[in-house]
């Protein structure tokens, strides 16, 4: 059995170990989802959007939902915490015993989905799965037929998070083979502001998949300042989509980093559906080895007043290989938008690839829209000019690209995790710097 | 201390030194002039270990040490400085950071512990003052959005720093307006002493009025083809180069 075959019989086997939960509204968008998966099928390198993404490799495995397995020790996941307090889910599970969530300010909701089916299903209903059947969106439908555990954050009107809350979904990587569908649902209303990290972590040594996706509901003049920060085992797949919609005056900024997995997709699709939005989106990916990660952003400007800010930069070491696709949509209603976009790529060895595309689609006739994007080597200039003051070769060149990573981490607002980024990104370029010639 | 004896070296196919000749003694202070693409840049960028360059034939010994034989960071910890003609924009890389772990470097070569951020920060703030910079420059990064007179002040502002014992500095004058000229002047007097040699290369006389060379040389066509005193500088400037270019060309005829 191969792809969708097998992914609809594994549905008929989650479908029955449902009892009870089989029912209600959230129940038939699983199956609207499955049957809209099974009828799309996985994507292929014939399809525009993943031209320069090979899933082969990930669609010729039988995935098996991931079972519940023993929770791993507090200690063990403790520096995938960076001290912030929040949810945990271990293989997709959730981990109320490693969770962290009280002190959480008078009416402010998060709990595992599951749960909030149950207790909250008029809200989840209202926002869940919004984008989850377009088109090109397999991954995310095949996350919908299976979702069950995830976390609902629901901040209600005017509700302020005064820490940062980071929702963890650990991998354990114990047996091989095994898919995860995490689901993060956010439902941010009028004047809610909140700092969100969604991470990512793999301890064990065995391929799985995560297949992740992320909704976000940015209300009228609330604010998220959200962190996706992907630290993957090495031999794991890790295919994400993030659906963002946002309303009048809302402030949103993403930030994402990747540093895991053997094969990665992001997907960011942001919906600017009222007028004076301010929107952000940053990234950054380091990768060596045969890693390979693709960026995937649609920026839609959808009413006129809206700025949107795009910045992705990327150091592609050894075999590795990246895209990023940016796309910009400013629909005919959307005048005087603002929209910037950048994509900056460092490649530290010949055999580095990159394919970046930006793209614009503008209908509207006043607006301000740019973009530009580098694929480059280190400056033999700044090299010489460091090494000329004394500096050796390696250090220069571990300086300079901290420093073209450091245009993101420093975008980083939450001090413990960008320390800790920071010290990830260096410990690889140490190493990386160990074996450039 | 600094010896160049019949140097050539060219940049792909184009021969650029075609035999050099240059000896510098501890204490001296040297112009080296001459009309544009004579390669007068390229004979700092030499000493200095720029890639890229081919050396055919000469050699060039510094210290006693064979200096075509070290790595660019070698030359530096062995006190050779250049001060580029155009200081290079680090985005990403604060200027303490820069000077820090140069100067720290040169403190591992003699073999003496590192110094801390705290300690830096009381040297670099004396060494700020010679060039009349405030330390607002710190904090930015390396040269970028610097003024064309903030960027050659921070070449002496390093110079000051890691303490070279022979100083090139490679069209320092351009570009600069005369009160930054003269602040770069200044600033490289003072830091001359007679354990150092100093070799200003330059277009233009004016530079010359500042810092007062001993010997003045007339690179030419990959040549050194007049050396003199300070006089030779002022003719220069006042009869311009053809005089010097025809004078070699009935020499070699």
């Amino acid at each position: 059995m191969s792809g969708t075959d097998w992914y609809q019989s594994r549905f008929a086997d989650f479908e029955q170990n449902l009892n009870g939960e089989a029912q209600g509204p959230v129940h038939q968008l699983r199956r609207d989802a499955i049957a809209h998966f099974t009828a799309t099928g996985f994507p292929t390198s014939r399809d525009e959007e993943w031209r320069f993404t090979n899933i082969a490799p990930l669609t010729r495995i039988d995935f098996e939902l991931a079972a519940k397995t023993d929770e791993p020790a507090t200690a063990d996941i403790a520096p995938l915490r960076y001290g912030l307090p929040g949810p945990v889910f271990v293989d997709g599970h959730f981990a109320p015993s490693l969770s962290q969530l009280d002190a959480l300010p008078q009416g402010v909701v998060v709990k595992n989905l599951r749960t909030a089916f149950i207790e909250d299903a008029d809200l989840v209903c209202r926002y869940i799965g919004q984008d989850a059947m377009s088109e090109d969106q397999a991954f995310t439908a095949l996350n919908t037929a299976f979702v069950q555990d995830g976390v609902l954050i629901y901040l209600p009107q005017g509700t302020v998070l005064d820490t940062p809350l980071h929702t963890l979904f650990l991998s354990t990587g114990t047996k091989a083979n095994v898919v995860s569908h995490p689901r993060v649902l956010v439902v941010a209303e009028a004047h809610a502001e909140a700092t969100l990290v969604e991470s990512y972590g793999g301890l064990g040594v065995e391929a799985y998949l995560t297949n992740s996706v992320c909704e976000i509901n940015v209300g009228e003049n609330a604010s998220i300042d959200h962190y996706r920060v992907q630290r993957e085992a090495p031999t794991a797949f890790h295919i994400s989509a993030t659906h963002v919609r946002e309303a009048r005056s809302a402030r949103f900024r993403s930030t994402s980093i990747t540093l895991g997995g053997s094969l990665t997709r992001n997907h960011v699709h942001t919906a600017l559906m009222g007028e004076g939005i301010d929107s952000t989106l940053n990234g950054l990916y380091i990768e060596n080895g045969s890693q390979h990660v693709d960026n995937h952003t649609l920026i839609e400007h959808a009413q006129p007043n809206c700025q949107s800010h795009e910045f992705y930069k990327g150091v592609l070491d050894d075999e590795s290989s990246g895209v990023f696709r940016g796309k910009i949509h400013v629909h005919q209603a959307a005048q005087k938008t603002d929209a910037y976009q950048a994509n900056q790529n460092l490649l530290l060895s010949d055999s580095a690839k990159i394919d970046t595309k930006p793209q614009l689609e503008i209908y509207a006739d006043d607006v301000k829209c740019s973009h530009g994007a580098t694929i480059g080597q280190l400056d033999a200039d700044a090299i010489f000019y460091l090494r000329s003051r004394g500096i050796g070769h390696r250090e220069a060149v571990r300086v300079l690209t901290r420093a073209f990573a450091g245009e993101v981490l420093d975008r980083v607002r939450i001090d413990g995790l960008r320390d800790e980024l920071d010290r990830l990104v260096t410990e690889r370029l140490d190493r990386a710097a160990g074996v450039a010639p | 201390m600094l010896k160049i004896e019949n140097l050539h070296a060219r940049i792909e196919d184009t021969e650029i030194l075609k035999g050099i000749d240059l000896e510098i003694n501890a204490g001296e202070v040297h112009a080296i002039m001459g009309p544009n693409g004579s390669g007068k840049s390229t004979l700092a960028q030499v000493l200095a270990g720029r890639e890229g360059y081919e050396i055919t034939a000469g050699s060039v010994s510094y210290l006693e040490k064979d200096l075509l034989d070290l790595d660019p960071e070698e030359r530096a910890r062995e006190g050779l400085f250049l001060a580029f003609q155009y200081p290079v924009e680090i985005p990403g890389v604060n200027s303490t950071y820069f000077l820090r772990t140069g100067y720290n470097e040169m403190r591992r070569h003699r073999g003496e512990d590192p110094v801390d951020a705290m300690d830096f920060l009381k040297l670099i703030r004396e060494k700020l003052a010679l060039v009349e910079m405030d330390e607002s420059f710190l904090k930015r990064p390396v040269n970028e959005g610097f003024s064309g007179g903030e960027k050659k002040r921070h070449e002496v502002l390093q110079m000051a720093v890691l303490e070279p014992k022979l100083s090139i500095l490679d069209e320092t004058d351009s570009g600069l307006d005369i009160d930054a000229l003269r602040i770069v002047a200044n600033g490289v007097n003072q830091l001359h002493a007679p354990d150092k040699a100093v070799v200003v290369v330059t277009h233009y006389q004016r530079l010359l009025d500042y810092i007062v060379p001993d010997f003045v040389h007339v690179l030419y066509q990959g040549r050194i083809v007049k050396s003199g005193d300070k006089t030779l500088a002022l003719e220069l400037e006042a009869k311009g180069y053809d005089w010097v270019k025809e004078e070699h060309l009935e020499q070699t005829r």
